[in-house]
């Protein structure tokens, strides 16, 4: 029972050339509006990928389909090299999927542990919830992302907004995630927590994991980031590493859908 | 309960919470009791004693807080409380059953028919396979019943409450056509049993071997709870909190075993028992001790095994975190459909065990058994605490509902309340309690 993410350096090393996870031509249509439009976007092990673009532009939905949450029209995901089907967010985790959403996505009348176990609870030797060591283990991992939070009894609907954030990545950083997806992690935060978030990740970096990162302050976005996929009306714009392209680059290719030269363009790329 | 020393730190923090608030919110601190409970059980005495004394002062005799008419109450209440319990579950998942009267009259037939018609022709009648293979039955039916609701509910899509509302009809209708509307009666005689009477009562050295059990079963609870309180080093209860649970659970338990040993039965019934048995009745009258009736001990078991589902197993942590929120319960995997359908399933089967126990009673099963059931189910779990809103919810209080909706019921018909007033006051309780409800959530924010 592991309350911590585990390193994967073996496999790390194993497979270089071949990205963690591929999601090849994803489309999705919501009543004829086409949210996602033939996307591809790769990520590799130990990188944090900043998705990037307009409200609408079809982030959230992307990575909503990585996480079993929607139902994709058109497109493969690839992890390791091997297609994988997720139609649900079981299969998902099943895959070492996590994802923090933007709306959290806790369960507000249940305390912390109770959501940090949901669907996948602790049992004792007769089948019954083990209450009192999914409780120790919350208390575990809540001690290290947030050492002031002592409100274990309390349902989280009582919690602030940033204790509730804790609560939402503690949850997904608990299963030994390898592909951790975070939409907007520090939407909540303040700069204290923020900078505790910003620590977590480079953290989890380095113990392999791979992270779909959506935000919308540059700032963060150029501190964080390994690379950057951005995306405009459902299609992508183009892929970069955040050395290559500058704050003003990116920003052209989020308004104007315009590609710079050292990006990766793709099919939504201005013809300017 | 000993451990003074090892929880030292934990009361002397709670000491120091405790500075300025008064004495009755540190007792409920300390002994961790719901303020909700409180007021129900409060709610609850108000009733009582008002019956009473109103019956007291107007026809000169206090009937309600009598041995007899709170045995013939606990007996009264077991059918809406069986399946009060059930609809916690439904109405914590955000949705409504308006069904469950009619599956329990469509139950309560189909066991009638079962035991009355058919199996006497197999197995002979008075067979003692009789009763537990109609009991079983009637369950199933009812359990299929729910499934069918979920089903629709879950994965069709319909609304709870359409589902039922056309369930209400559909099942009511199906009562009627399955023996024609015609009444079958009387039912096998160990079936009769499960309504308790005289002889469907365990009599008073039973009822204190099940009280002594029950004293048992709180110590050991809160024993287990401080041991496993202690071995993760959570803050422990202060010890004489401990001993004042543990006191008042086995008072309320042996209290309750006095009173229904208290309780005779009536002289013809032991007349008729002293002749059967061949005894000769002393001078001044035999005193037999009803002792708990049958219905009310399969309301206790059926209540102890809920709270166990609810809080004890995955099946209940889910149905809580889908009353919560739907759409995080989906996306943290669980499989939201399949649990509504569970849900709807364990609603049937507790209509059709609640069908066992009203057709027994009435030793007879009628089309029109359960009528207007619903109501009282659905007020009884709101009284009880149970939210609307969804997500919040307790069995105990779903039956300590049941009791209080019974106890109207039953004072007003005892202090000679015509129908039309009866409901109207039920209905008015109805409503009013969902107001309190409102109004206290909005405080507690």
């Amino acid at each position: 029972m592991a309350a911590r993410p585990k390193a994967t350096p073996a496999t790390a090393a194993a497979t270089v050339g071949t990205p963690l996870l591929e999601l090849r031509d994803m489309s999705i249509a919501f009543g004829g509006i086409k949210a996602v439009n033939h996307a591809t976007v790769d990520l590799r092990r130990g990188e944090v990928m900043g998705l990037l673009g307009h409200n609408g532009a079809g982030k959230s939905t992307l990575i909503k389909i990585l996480s079993g949450a929607y139902k994709r029209d058109t497109g493969k995901i690839f992890i390791d090299g091997d297609e994988v089907h997720i139609s649900n967010p079981r299969d998902a985790k099943g895959y070492g999927i996590e994802t923090i959403y933007q709306t959290l996505a806790l369960a507000d009348n249940v305390d912390a542990a109770a959501n940090l176990y949901l669907g996948r609870e602790l049992l004792t030797a007769w089948g019954t919830l083990d209450d009192a060591a999914m409780e120790a283990e919350a208390r575990k991992v809540m001690g290290r992302l947030n050492p002031n939070f002592q409100r274990f009894k309390d349902p989280v609907k009582l919690l602030s907004g940033g204790q509730r954030q804790s609560v939402a990545i503690a949850r997904a950083i608990l299963f030994n995630a390898r592909i951790l997806i975070m939409d907007e992690p520090t939407a909540a935060l303040g700069p204290h927590e923020t900078s505790q978030v910003g620590e977590l990740i480079r953290q989890l970096k380095d113990d392999g994991i791979g992270i779909f990162l959506i935000e919308h302050d540059i700032h963060n976005v150029f501190d964080l980031c390994d690379r950057i996929c951005v995306m405009k009306n459902g299609q992508v714009v183009g892929t970069a590493d955040i050395g290559d392209v500058t704050k003003d680059e990116v920003l052209g290719m989020i308004i104007a859908g315009k590609c710079p030269d050292r990006a990766v363009p793709g099919p939504g790329a201005a013809n300017l | 309960m000993s451990d003074s020393s090892s929880s030292g730190r934990a009361e002397s923090a709670l000491a120091h919470l405790n500075v300025h608030v008064g004495p009755l919110s540190r007792f409920m601190r300390a002994t961790e009791i719901d303020a909700r409970l409180l007021g129900m059980v409060g709610a609850l005495g108000l009733i009582w004693i008002g019956f009473h004394l109103y019956g007291a002062l107007v026809n000169n005799f206090g009937a309600f807080l009598t041995p007899r008419n709170l045995w013939n109450l606990s007996v009264q209440t077991a059918s809406i409380g069986i399946m009060a319990t059930g609809m916690v579950l439904v109405i914590v998942t955000r949705h409504i059953d308006l069904s469950v009267g009619s599956i329990l009259g469509f139950c309560a037939m189909v066991m009638a028919i079962t035991q009355v018609w058919i199996l006497p022709q197999w197995l002979g009648l008075g067979h003692p396979l009789i009763w537990i293979v109609a009991v079983i039955v009637g369950i199933i039916t009812g359990a299929m019943v729910g499934s069918l609701h979920g089903w629709l509910i879950a994965y069709r899509g319909i609304p709870a409450f359409i589902v039922t509302l056309g369930g209400l009809l559909a099942w009511r209708g199906m009562a009627f056509l399955l023996a024609r509307g015609e009444t079958i009666s009387p039912v096998d005689s160990t079936f009769a049993l499960l309504g308790g009477g005289p002889y469907g009562a365990v009599g008073a050295l039973w009822s204190w071997v099940i009280g002594l059990i029950a004293c048992v079963g709180v110590i050991a609870l809160i024993l287990v709870g401080r041991r496993q309180r202690r071995r993760f080093q959570f803050p422990l209860r202060p010890v004489w909190a401990e001993w004042v649970l543990g006191a008042l659970g086995c008072g309320l338990i042996l209290g309750f075993v006095i009173l229904v040993n208290s309780y005779p039965w009536p002289r013809g019934i032991v007349r008729q028992y002293a002749q059967s048995e061949g005894i000769q009745i002393p001078e001044g009258g035999m005193f037999i001790s009803h002792g708990f009736a049958i219905p009310v001990l399969i309301l206790i078991v059926v209540g102890i095994l809920m709270t166990f589902l609810v809080n004890r197993t995955r099946f209940g942590r889910y149905v809580f975190a889908i009353g919560g929120n739907p759409e995080a319960a989906e996306l943290a995997g669980i499989n939201t459909k399949w649990v509504t359908l569970k849900i709807f399933a364990l609603m049937g089967a507790l209509c059709g065990l609640s069908a066992a126990v009203a057709s027994a009673r009435l030793n007879s099963a009628t089309n029109a058994l359960g009528t207007l059931d619903e109501l009282y189910v659905i007020a009884a779990a709101v009284i009880g605490g149970t939210s609307l809103s969804g997500g919040i919810g307790t069995i105990y209080g779903a039956i300590l509902g049941a009791l209080v909706m019974q106890s109207l019921q039953t004072g007003m018909v005892l202090i000679g309340f015509d129908a039309a007033v009866q409901q109207i006051v039920v209905g008015s309780v109805l409503v009013i309690a969902v107001w309190l409800d409102t109004v206290y959530r909005k405080r507690a924010k």
